[in-house]
């Protein structure tokens, strides 16, 4: 009975996690036309946010368009199929590869970030001393950054994409030796830019509401100590990649559930 | 400082939305045209298991600098924060110029706070921005004046606090004291009919404490503000307030009056915290089993 009791104690507080957590991204929404009249803050968390992780999705999108040129041509090439190496390296990267590896990597390097400045402020009482003020922080520090958040994901992931199908070009055009006009030819028949391009575009932008909004409310509602905001920063990055992954295939199933 | 500080007022900042209106008094608000803020019957406590206030009972006057001394953990700040709307009291009532905090309105919060300004105890200064612009943030936030008064505005407050030359620095480079000072600039931005300072001493060496309780002092006789300073700094309390709340565990007030009635006082536990006496009434040692029992003394085998 104490077990069972124990276990149902444990369900009403998971409840109340995500009640909490679901009321707190209504009130985010709320707020988010106010955030739009502050547009510097938004712009400014556009940078710190988008152009500041240029660097690590520029550099994964191009190892990852590497392997996958020579993965795909080792694959292929059996089957007798190695024309086709530019049409499967391109759906791979923009319908699921990009939105979901820039995904993980936004929650690796810029919801961790977004989780311990937060936290910090909130530890320093700087989000304390804004009630305190009258000023909202949800709608002055969270609101810019969610906007942040959202505009940049799909702007990484579509360069990640971009910057892959490059490094599969020089791989299969430069080192395999597949015919140059081949390799762009059948991408351009055979990827739909709404239904391929679109579709990814569009995920990639839900997962940027995912990851931007588990980062800043695990950093709002952390505890207001070093550990806390340490482990705050680590459910960041969990709960993100999870959300990432398993939204990954509901949306997937739907968007792509017709051949 | 002091021309500064007239010159500011008579500025006269309009800021934006419902400022310094209060509501309607209910009712059953009995109001004291001298008392600001009425602490009633409040009892408080961050989880269900540990009281931190019980069955508190204060007025505070329009006008006049109070000070709330007491121990670590009393619950001064809570007090404090009550004030302010960051939390509810499970019982009783705080009452704002007659009107009752209830901090389910997010408007009336609000436009509470609007007519306070807080000092914290380590400044709360925002670290990405320099020492201008921290001051400048309450003014550009809350009004649609122009960037050139605020200018002046922003140079005349950190003017009154002596630190008109280091506007351009960063938050990183100032010390605690001239950060405790930077946050006073900021707290009085607006010109707040309210002004609470939290520990505003704790930490300083004697020369900022000084230069900080002789702020304090100054800028509410200049503004007419009703200030309210929690501290367990007794000296400089007594030397700047109108007006003394010891208090004990629990909210509990053990004397209030005059920095002279309680400095004169027989009672043995406002001579302990007065005179700062390690043991007397209030415990040193934190309650505890006996030491034979923690340190396996006198047990059989």
């Amino acid at each position: 009975m104490n077990g069972l009791a124990k276990l149902g104690a444990r369900a009403l507080a998971v409840m109340a996690g995500w009640g909490h957590a679901t009321l707190f991204f209504l009130d985010l929404l709320r707020v988010l036309p106010q955030a739009m009249r502050r547009f510097g803050l938004v712009i400014t968390q556009i940078h710190a946010i988008g152009n500041r992780s240029l660097l690590i999705i520029l550099a994964s999108g191009l190892a990852v368009g590497f392997v996958l040129a020579l993965q795909m041509y080792y694959a292929l090439v059996t089957y007798g199929a190695a024309e086709s190496l530019g049409l499967v390296v391109n759906l791979s990267l923009v319908r699921e590869l990009g939105p979901v590896v820039t995904a993980l990597l936004f929650a690796g390097r810029a919801g961790t970030s977004l989780t311990a400045e937060i936290g910090l402020m909130k530890a320093g009482e700087q989000l304390a001393a804004m009630e305190l003020m009258a000023i909202d922080p949800r709608a002055r520090v969270l609101a810019p950054r969610f906007i942040g958040g959202i505009v940049s994901m799909p702007l990484l992931a579509i360069l990640f994409s971009a910057v892959g199908i490059l490094g599969a070009w020089v791989v299969a055009v430069g080192l395999i030796g597949i015919d140059a006009g081949n390799f762009w030819s059948i991408q351009q028949n055979k990827v739909d830019i709404w239904r391929d391009v679109g579709n990814g575009v569009a995920k990639s932008a839900v997962f940027g509401v995912i990851c931007t909004f588990v980062a800043l409310y695990q950093g709002y509602e952390t505890q207001a100590t070093p550990e806390g905001v340490a482990y705050a920063t680590t459910r960041t990055v969990v709960i993100s990649s999870l959300a990432v992954l398993g939204m990954d295939f509901i949306l997937t199933a739907l968007m792509f559930s017709t051949p | 400082m002091r021309q500064f500080l007239i010159d500011f007022n008579r500025l006269g900042i309009a800021a934006r939305g419902p400022r310094a209106q209060p509501a309607p008094m209910p009712a059953n608000t009995a109001l004291n045209p001298d008392t600001l803020i009425e602490i009633d019957h409040v009892s408080f406590g961050y989880d269900s298991s540990r009281t931190i206030l019980q069955d508190v009972n204060l007025h505070f006057a329009r006008g006049k600098v109070t000070s709330i001394l007491g121990g670590s953990g009393c619950g001064k700040t809570t007090l404090l924060r009550l004030i302010g709307g960051v939390h509810a009291a499970d019982s009783g009532r705080v009452v704002f110029d007659g009107e009752v905090i209830d901090t389910r309105n997010r408007a009336q919060i609000y436009r509470l706070r609007r007519r306070l300004g807080m000092l914290f105890q380590f400044g709360a200064l925002f670290t990405d921005l320099s020492v201008f612009d921290n001051v400048a943030f309450p003014l550009r936030e809350m009004t649609d004046l122009p960037e050139s008064l605020i200018h002046d505005i922003v140079l005349m407050k950190l003017n009154a606090v002596g630190l008109r030359g280091a506007a351009s620095l960063r938050i990183s480079e100032v010390s605690g004291g001239m950060a405790r000072r930077i946050a006073l600039a900021r707290a009085i931005a607006l010109d707040p009919e309210l002004i609470m300072y939290d520990e505003p001493f704790a930490g300083l060496d004697l020369i900022s404490m000084g230069v900080a309780a002789k702020l304090i002092r100054t800028l509410n006789d200049i503004t007419g503000a009703t200030s309210l300073v929690v501290s367990h700094d007794v000296p400089e309390c007594m030397s700047i307030s109108d007006h003394v709340i010891l208090m004990a565990n629990q909210g509990r007030i053990v004397a209030q009056g005059t920095p002279a009635e309680l400095m004169a006082s027989t009672d043995p536990e406002v001579r302990q915290f007065v005179r700062g006496e390690p043991d007397g009434p209030v415990k040193f040692h934190y309650p505890a089993q006996p030491m034979a029992d923690d340190f396996g003394l006198g047990a059989t085998p």
